[in-house]
């Protein structure tokens, strides 16, 4: 049972090979030297330097930038509160649809939220661009953001902060002292998603956008429809390792706060 | 402030516990909740709306619109100038029905293939030893975090004719003639199973992760041959991941867009493709609105028969 049989390290060796072989070739080919994908004609970085220099791509990737940072922080902020109110808020008038609204956008297919977002935008004579890409991102991230974040919030000491309110903290300061500090590793962790979910979105942002606002993924995604370009592959490259850092840091830092929590947590509990 | 009134504290109940209500807690609630209401649900009003419109060749491109400055007597005429005819339109052309049907036939392969894929993988995730756990399920999530339309692309450069698959197989030996994959259905299920894998195995993983162990050693010990054991205990325990996962693939899949437009041929029509199209070349806005509907209706089914399962699951559990 703690070992590996033949089996259990076939299948994940075939199962991973799978999901990693393409993003690895991708990659490999990222730095050959000919505009071919299969035939090899050398180590280069010039597809690397081209990009740098496509201004067109630096623009895009400015945009989906700044559109995933304040989705995502505007989303955590909107999600943590919907978890929250989820959790804690007890029963009130309209609460499954609440919950339903929180459920739902995260099983809609992309162009029925994309249609319906444009649609309400046009209605309500927005002029479509930026802010209204960041307002669709928002709308869809918030939801993921909610269940993350929930998630901690059912497992929570909940006599912790009972605890602190004993002590004379005011609940305020209760939440903040208390709560926050141990369901913060969830707070980080759905703005990364969110961050994460805004960076990748290509429907609902073609549907949201107007000129002058175009997204890194719209750009790729126009780009590949015109045919495989070398230049893709790196840009690609490029944004895979950022998130594969990104995503390996976050998560063992989140690992080791908890690892600390937890033992806070302990402490705490036994000394009551 | 906002924050206060929810850490209050009150006895026994976890879940129903009622906070003060303060306006606190109604700014709490308001909040997100108004939020989606605008964002999310009122589109879908819009939607509807615009579904029961006549197309003209304006901005916005349906007719009628609602007056505010007249009223209700506006919103009246509104509502007498609405009709059917955009579905009436869609049963007439068989290539909405087509495209309903094909994709719900993708969908529904490819939920199955991916299951059949995900399920050895997952169910040798939870059989690994404790300390490989995390970083194999890290493993699995970590594709989920680079982007999706990258991945797909990926894709290309394996199927297409003088891609990597038919150049491996060619060397192999395996085949004479190069095989065209890269624009075909073949494609577009390779691409849906690769690309929602994870929603698979994460579900399935994670209900057989907590299976007790001692139920397959007592049906060990009552003489099960451990294929036995599987199919009469794991599996039908596992039940619940197998459903959660085939959801999560299903629904997407079926409104799939960016998938089978770049690894798809021409002559594969989904429903996504066909709405994206619809919209942004015919700029039909009333009847791509139609073809939303009518996809919406389509999957609010599997929705509620999911949640069904889930409500027979929590109580056989209580």
């Amino acid at each position: 049972m703690t070992r590996f049989n033949w089996f259990n390290t076939t299948t994940l060796t075939l199962g991973f090979a799978f999901l990693y072989l393409p993003i690895i070739l991708l990659m490999i080919y990222s730095f050959n030297e000919s505009r071919l994908v299969t035939v090899w004609a050398g180590f280069s970085t010039k597809w690397y330097q081209s990009v740098f220099f496509n201004e067109s791509f630096i623009n895009a990737a400015w945009v989906t930038l700044r559109v995933g940072f304040i989705s995502a922080s505007v989303a955590t902020v909107l999600g943590t509160m919907a978890a929250l109110v989820l959790n804690r808020a007890g029963p009130f008038h309209g609460k499954t649809l609440f919950t339903g609204m929180i459920y739902a956008p995260m099983v809609m297919p992309e162009v029925i939220t994309g249609l319906s977002l444009l649609l309400l935008f046009v209605s309500l004579d927005f002029t479509r661009g930026f802010w209204t890409v960041t307002l669709a991102h928002i709308t869809f991230s918030m939801c993921y953001a909610a269940v993350v974040v929930s998630a901690r919030l059912v497992t929570f000491e909940r006599s912790l902060e009972e605890a602190a309110l004993d002590l004379g903290c005011t609940r305020f300061s209760a939440f903040m002292q208390v709560t926050l500090p141990i369901i913060f590793p969830a707070i980080l962790a759905a703005w990364l998603l969110a961050f994460t979910l805004s960076l990748d979105d290509l429907v609902i942002a073609s549907f949201a956008s107007g000129p002058g606002a175009t997204t890194l993924p719209m750009k790729i995604y126009s780009q590949v429809r015109i045919g495989v370009s070398p230049e893709i592959n790196a840009l690609s490259s490029i944004l895979i390792a950022v998130v594969a850092v990104g995503v390996v840091t976050a998560s063992l830092v989140t690992k080791q706060a908890q690892v600390k929590r937890m033992k806070e947590e302990r402490l705490a509990i036994s000394s009551t | 402030m906002v924050v206060a009134d929810i850490t209050s504290p009150t006895e026994e109940t976890q879940d129903t516990t009622n906070l003060d209500a303060g306006w606190g807690r109604k700014l709490l609630i308001a909040v997100p909740y108004i939020w989606l209401l605008i964002f999310f649900l009122a589109p879908f009003v819009i939607v509807l709306k615009i579904s029961l419109s006549d197309v003209i060749l304006a901005r916005p491109p349906y007719f009628p619109t609602f007056d505010f400055a007249e009223g209700w007597q506006g919103f009246w005429a509104m509502l007498q100038a609405f009709d059917l005819e955009n579905y009436v339109w869609l049963t007439e052309d068989s290539l909405y029905l087509n495209s309903y049907l094909s994709s719900l036939k993708i969908a529904s392969v490819s939920t199955l293939l991916t299951l059949i894929i995900g399920y050895p993988i997952a169910y040798s995730m939870a059989k690994a030893p404790k300390e490989w756990r995390a970083t194999l399920l890290m493993l699995v999530i970590l594709p989920f975090w680079t982007s999706f339309l990258i991945r797909v692309y990926a894709w290309i450069g394996i199927l297409k004719k003088e891609g990597f698959l038919n150049y491996f197989l060619l060397w192999a030996g395996i085949i004479d003639e190069p095989l065209t994959i890269l624009n075909t259905d073949t494609a577009i299920y390779i691409g849906i199973v690769y690309s929602y894998l994870p929603f698979m195995v994460l579900p399935l993983y994670a209900v057989l992760e907590k299976l007790d162990g001692s139920l397959l050693e007592a049906a060990t010990d009552l003489g099960c041959s451990p294929m036995k054991a599987f199919w009469v205990i794991t599996l039908p325990l596992s039940l619940p991941g197998v459903w959660a996962g085939c959801f999560l693939v299903f629904i997407p899949a079926v409104g799939e867009f960016v998938i089978p437009d770049i690894l798809g041929g021409s002559s594969t029509i989904m429903i996504g493709k066909t709405l994206w199209v619809e919209f942004f070349s015919n700029r039909d806005w009333p009847v791509a609105s139609a073809v939303a509907i009518l996809l919406l209706l389509m999957l609010i089914l599997p929705i509620i028969l999911f949640q069904k399962q889930q409500e027979k699951q929590a109580e056989a559990s209580q």
